[in-house]
């Protein structure tokens, strides 16, 4: 290697991780001046720079006050609530339908498959001028079950991850179980729904994702914030007269994500392996 | 078996096989089916109708033909609205660009790989409402941005409002849209470069081929269909863009995209009618464009087995006159 070339490859190698290093903090600086601003005191917040640190890493007053003045405690609560109940009823819809179309030859198989994968063709947000007049017929506004049970039939994509799943099981394991004389549903319930754990770790990931930050829809159906704040739309609470305190608007923006990064720091490779299994779906 | 009875009662028929799986059939779809039915297609069909009434959520509803529809052509807060997502659609170009390119990088050996990985990927993970505010923060006029600027040289005098100066600010809230996206799409497409399988790598590495050549020619054959269903997706995601204007900015200072402008039409004017022509005006066009992008896709896809195949017959014919110079060398020296 002569001299310009062993040049050119340290100038290439110093590039690649200044773009690294430049993304990662584009990335992340908007979170870290939230992070720095929850710190400070009001005073100290009128005083200096939103971008000088804090004089104080233990001032958790923000925290606390966010907390309290936005109701997070029945936030969380709620929060999780719907997370159990969505995941699960998800969980168990979604792979009953997708063992019922992926191994069962029936007329209308196909044409359901184009009804849900038409479903996911409509935005949320379009259809949402009319789902709300049939949320208000069935009386599911400010109802806990009914936003739940609304949010458990917008689910698309895990039934397509299920299926995909199932094509991979072969269907010998069920011919045998037939011959040993299980009926269909011993053998969805005992054979192949453990066979199943990585697709519902997969799909529990991605759309526990998608509910625990959902605010549309529960803005939408969930309104009264008394009652039923869930932790992303607590944060409404700081529109309006508190729009400006931004020292306790992050703070409690800061809280809302610990959940998540938690959950990322925990899990990160099934996150990612999840997401990659998501997307193949179309 | 069931042959020599005649008929056969109905309890009997159910412990049959066919009545087994009638029941498993029934019993599995229902609850989805339901589900299905009554929020996705009872209320579109409701919005069908909708569109040509003139009408409020309460009180009496008169029919208007297309008149709505009509109106979405003519005002010109509706229609136009549309001119909106070319911004979309081109930040969606940078940040695919953005995310090929650095899941390229993170792809091979990298010191701090997973760190770089996951502080891009984080931003996917928040929600929307905190976006909101994180970035309402982040373009105050001398707060975080116009802080990072100034340590970057920039003049603060000399800088816009990046919300309200209407010339930059739906490129800034296409930034925050690329921001929170790159990451998600690097991830993608790390996941598919990494299913190829690692001997082609070393093969390519024997065979002496560059960095550039390896990415030509193993990567992006592996990740064109990753990469094509991104395209699809953010080109109907342009179209339909909300987010971003509805969290920041609440659509002010013309920064409504056609979405916001259709929110605040049904549930701040009540205008029901012309929100839901606005929506299945809306749905067609994604419909075309997604119609036409299968079409498309179809034809580059068919292309590109073309040329793989092209390009294996050619890498074979270099291995091999490659075999053939070094078996002449051994030859010369044997």
């Amino acid at each position: 290697m002569t001299i310009g070339q062993k040049i050119l490859k340290y100038l290439l190698i110093f590039l690649k991780y200044l773009s690294l290093i430049f993304f990662s903090f584009v990335a992340v600086i908007p979170i870290v001046s939230c992070v720095i601003t929850a710190f400070k005191t009001d005073e100290e917040y009128t005083r200096t720079n939103v971008m000088t640190l804090p004089e104080s890493w233990l001032n958790f007053g923000n925290f606390a006050s966010a907390f309290e003045k936005a109701n997070m405690a029945r936030a969380f609560i709620n929060s999780t609530i719907i997370l159990v109940f969505v995941l699960t009823v998800s969980v168990i819809i979604g792979t009953q339908l997708a063992y019922v179309l992926n191994r069962f030859k029936f007329p209308l198989n196909g044409v359901i498959r184009a009804l849900f994968l038409f479903a996911s063709l409509l935005p949320g947000v379009a259809m949402q001028i009319s789902v709300y007049e049939i949320m208000y017929k069935l009386h599911f506004i400010n109802s806990l079950p009914g936003y739940i049970i609304m949010m458990c039939g917008t689910d698309v994509i895990s039934i397509f991850i299920f299926i995909q799943f199932f094509e991979n099981i072969s269907i010998s394991l069920d011919e045998s179980a037939i011959v040993d004389g299980a009926n269909y549903f011993t053998i969805f319930y005992k054979i192949l729904l453990p066979l199943l754990k990585p697709a519902i770790v997969t799909s529990c990931i991605l759309k526990g994702v998608g509910t625990y930050n959902e605010y549309y829809n529960a803005n939408l159906y969930l309104q009264d914030k008394k009652l039923y704040p869930t932790v992303a739309t607590s944060l409404y609470t700081f529109v309006g007269p508190l729009g400006s305190k931004y020292n306790l608007i992050c703070a409690g923006v800061i809280i809302s994500l610990l959940p998540a990064l938690i959950v990322f720091i925990a899990c990160q490779k099934q996150i990612y392996s999840g997401l990659t299994a998501g997307a193949v779906k179309g | 078996m069931s042959k020599t009875r005649t008929r056969r009662s109905p309890g009997e028929w159910l412990r049959s096989r066919d009545g087994q799986k009638f029941l498993v059939i029934t019993a599995f779809m229902i609850i989805p089916l339901l589900l299905l039915f009554v929020f996705t297609y009872l209320p579109f069909g409701e919005m069908f109708t909708y569109s040509f009434y003139k009408m409020k959520y309460t009180g009496a509803r008169k029919f208007v033909g297309f008149d709505n529809y009509k109106k979405v052509f003519t005002r010109d807060d509706c229609f136009g609205a549309l001119k909106l997502s070319l911004y979309y659609m081109a930040g969606s170009v940078v940040q695919l660009a953005l995310a090929l390119y650095l899941a390229t990088v993170l792809s091979f050996k990298v010191k701090l790989g997973g760190l770089f990985k996951g502080f891009m990927f984080f931003p996917y993970l928040i929600n929307g409402i905190a976006i909101g505010f994180i970035f309402k923060f982040f373009y105050t006029r001398g707060f975080v941005f116009d802080t990072v600027l100034s340590w970057a040289g920039f003049n603060i005098e000399n800088l816009p409002y990046w919300l309200k100066d209407q010339s930059i600010n739906n490129w800034s809230l296409v930034g925050t849209s690329v921001w929170r996206y790159f990451g998600q799409n690097m991830v993608l497409f790390i996941g598919a470069i990494m299913s190829v399988d690692s001997n082609l790598y070393e093969a390519a590495m024997l065979d002496g081929a560059t960095k550039f050549q390896q990415f030509k020619y193993i990567i992006l054959p592996s990740i064109k269909t990753i990469v094509l269903l991104n395209v699809i997706l953010s080109i109907s995601g342009s179209l339909s863009a909300f987010e971003p204007p509805y969290v920041i900015t609440d659509g002010a200072n013309g920064t409504g995209t056609y979405f916001v402008v259709m929110h605040q039409i049904a549930h701040t004017q009540q205008k029901v009618g012309l929100a839901s022509a606005m929506a299945i005006i809306l749905l067609i066009l994604i419909f075309i464009a997604t119609i036409i992008q299968r079409l498309l896709f179809k034809y580059v896809f068919r292309n590109a087995e073309d040329e793989d195949i092209n390009a294996t017959t050619r890498r074979e014919k270099k291995l091999a006159r490659k075999r053939a110079s070094a078996m002449k060398k051994g030859g010369m020296t044997a």
